[in-house]
């Protein structure tokens, strides 16, 4: 107590600075520093991780047969080290997944952020929050066991084939970020200020045009940002895939009524701790990883700017 | 309104229901553009939400459905078993998940309330290193679980840790997956805390640590709680980075923390999920309902407690 009224005492030497330099409050400013300096730590784990097997690999595989061949065969007796495939399953999984998650979460948003009233959005959140917190294990089953076969005794028509299905595991992890979509662009609706509408009243629109023709477009980079969260999300989601599209064939496959691997599934499917470290398997894993990582990151880079663009504007 | 046309007969009384709608349409401000959304939009905002609550009630429906004839308390009491087919159960596994939950807990609490009140009430934001850190929370956020599985196995399983395939090494893998969030939200709560009471306690003397620990932080405590439970809502449904951490192998004894096999609950959901057999099927799916029920529990928990200490200063 004593150090800040220090500079109220009489006397010629009026200072601000404590008379007790509070070792104490240092030590614990340190740790906290240290708390907050641990997750660049744990990015830096994380790269340093990914990349660090690498150029062993890619002297025993070719770094250009890896970006250019259509064949994705390790551990196989011919193995092959082209990452198309596994990198059609993701993008097939990602585009159904959005085609899914967007027009749902976005009419979601609109609806919890213009329309619902405060109790039904009180009701609404905590549900969408049940569905974002729901295991993947326990989506990827339901479409494994429910939704696949359900959907080709709807569609026999369609071309199915074998017990897995890239298309259904986009649709299961299209479920799973509606929450994630709708909650961030509900939060760009929301941010936009009262007196946007409130001047669109004033004109005569209707409270449905002013949703679409004026919310929508004054959040929309918030929105878009929620879009490429979404996808970013998709592309990372694992147990769902791996439940759901399975293992295909090591070439490429784009019928999304079959079974693909995709990157996370690869990942998964290889890495279960049995495998011998330093074997070109095991190191294709860490490629693997550094691709996904790095895709992840440019999606994540791109939302996070899209959402300081929103704010610098209305806040 | 109706009252006036209910003695007309059937298709007369539509006839003049309809012409007094119209009439009264042309009076009312803007007719169709009036306040309310119109029939179609409305009608696709409720198809969106239905579908996504559906979804949530699709799958608690599925997973009773498949596997009703389980719930026993086998389920909990019984351990893995590849021969016991219709009694075998989750116990191994459930207990490997409280390890790692309790690891869990132990890792978050001081990093994330440490990094959160770092961040809120002491950086400096005009320095470059104090942004660098904030912006690699909200990168670190989006990072795929399986690369964190990456990261347990080559830092944690394998040298400079070397703890080996054992339940600590999932428990720190989880700890650092969900720690932004829990970051993230230890942030939300702390700004949501008025500056004044900070600097009324300030202007009574307190030093800065005794105004954040003694003001601040209780202030802000049940937000944080919230952040912890959704984290440990999530590491208990986190399977992907423990198939990378050891967690598949099928161990039929409790786990000890730091040697030997483990298993957690959605890994093991997973493993029986796997195979042929019928019964492992239904039990996998017993496996689900019995996960998705805590969950339910610890999210309704996590949602009653923010709306509970919601305070608006």
């Amino acid at each position: 107590m004593s150090s800040s009224v220090t500079s109220a005492r009489s006397g010629p030497a009026r200072t601000l600075r404590a008379d007790n330099p509070r070792y104490g409050e240092k030590a614990i400013f340190g740790f906290l520093f240290f708390t907050a300096a641990v997750s660049v730590l744990v990015t830096t784990s994380i790269v340093f991780a990914l990349f660090y097997p690498l150029p062993r690999l890619f002297s025993e595989i070719s770094i250009v047969e890896f970006f250019t061949a259509t064949e994705w065969s390790p551990g196989f007796l011919k193995p092959q080290y082209g990452v198309w495939p596994i990198v059609v399953g993701t993008v097939i999984v990602v585009i159904t997944a959005l085609i899914v998650a967007i027009p749902i979460g976005l009419l979601s948003a609109i609806y919890l952020s213009e329309f619902a009233a405060e109790p039904v959005r009180k009701i609404i959140k905590p549900v969408l929050e049940i569905l974002e917190g729901i295991p993947t294990v326990a989506t990827g089953l339901f479409a494994f066991f429910w939704l696949r076969p359900f959907l080709e005794y709807l569609t026999p028509w369609l071309p199915w084939g074998g017990l897995f299905s890239t298309g259904v595991a986009g649709v299961a992890v299209g479920l799973i970020i509606i929450p994630l979509i709708a909650s961030v662009a509900d939060d760009a609706m929301r941010s936009v200020p009262r007196s946007l509408r409130e001047g669109a009243y004033a004109l005569g629109a209707s409270k449905l045009r002013v949703s679409l023709k004026v919310v929508v477009p004054a959040a929309i980079s918030g929105i878009i940002a929620a879009f490429v969260l979404g996808g970013s999300r998709a592309v990372g989601e694992t147990m769902i895939v791996l439940l759901v599209a399975g293992a295909g064939s090591p070439g490429l496959n784009f019928n999304p009524f079959e079974g693909i691997q995709t990157m996370t599934a690869y990942i998964a499917s290889r890495a279960t701790g049995e495998i011998a470290v330093g074997s070109v398997v095991y190191d294709s894993i860490f490629a693997v990883g550094s691709l996904l990582f790095l895709i992840t990151l440019a999606m994540n880079m791109i939302a996070i700017r899209f959402v300081a663009r929103f704010r610098e504007v209305y806040e | 309104m109706s009252d006036s046309f209910s003695q007309l007969p059937g298709r007369a009384k539509f006839a003049a229901a309809g012409a007094g709608l119209a009439v009264q349409n042309q009076f009312k401000s803007q007719g169709s553009r009036g306040n309310g959304p119109s029939i179609v939009f409305s009608a696709l905002m409720l198809l969106a939400l239905t579908i996504a609550i559906t979804a949530i009630i699709a799958i608690l429906a599925w997973a009773f459905f498949e596997g009703r004839t389980r719930l026993d308390m086998d389920l909990i009491f019984n351990g893995p078993s590849t021969v016991n087919k219709a009694t075998a159960g989750y116990s191994v596994a459930i207990l490997g998940t409280l390890q790692i939950v309790g690891g869990v807990i132990a890792l978050i609490v001081p990093l994330g309330a440490g990094a959160a009140l770092y961040l809120e009430q002491f950086a400096d934001k005009s320095r470059w290193w104090n942004r660098l850190i904030e912006l690699n929370i909200q990168n670190l956020a989006g990072v795929p679980s399986i690369v964190f599985g990456i990261l347990g196995l080559a830092f944690f399983v394998r040298a400079p840790f070397n703890l080996g395939l054992v339940a600590a090494a999932g428990s720190a893998t989880i700890a650092l997956l969900v720690l932004p969030t829990v970051i993230l939200a230890s942030r939300e709560a702390i700004k949501a805390v008025p500056p004044s009471i900070l600097e009324g306690s300030l202007a009574l003397g307190a030093t800065r640590w005794q105004a954040v620990w003694r003001q601040v932080l209780p202030a802000a405590a049940p937000g944080m709680l919230t952040g912890v439970i959704l984290a440990v809502s999530r590491a208990i449904g986190e399977a992907a980075p423990l198939l990378l951490v050891g967690a598949l192998t099928f161990v039929t004894f409790a786990p000890n923390f730091f040697e030997g096999g483990y298993s957690a609950l959605p890994v093991l959901i997973y493993n029986y999920a796997g195979r042929p057999q019928e019964e492992f099927q239904i039990l996998a799916a017993a496996g689900v309902l019995l996960m998705l029920a805590v969950l339910i529990v610890f999210i309704s928990f996590a949602v009653w407690l923010r709306a509970r200490y919601e305070r608006s200063w």
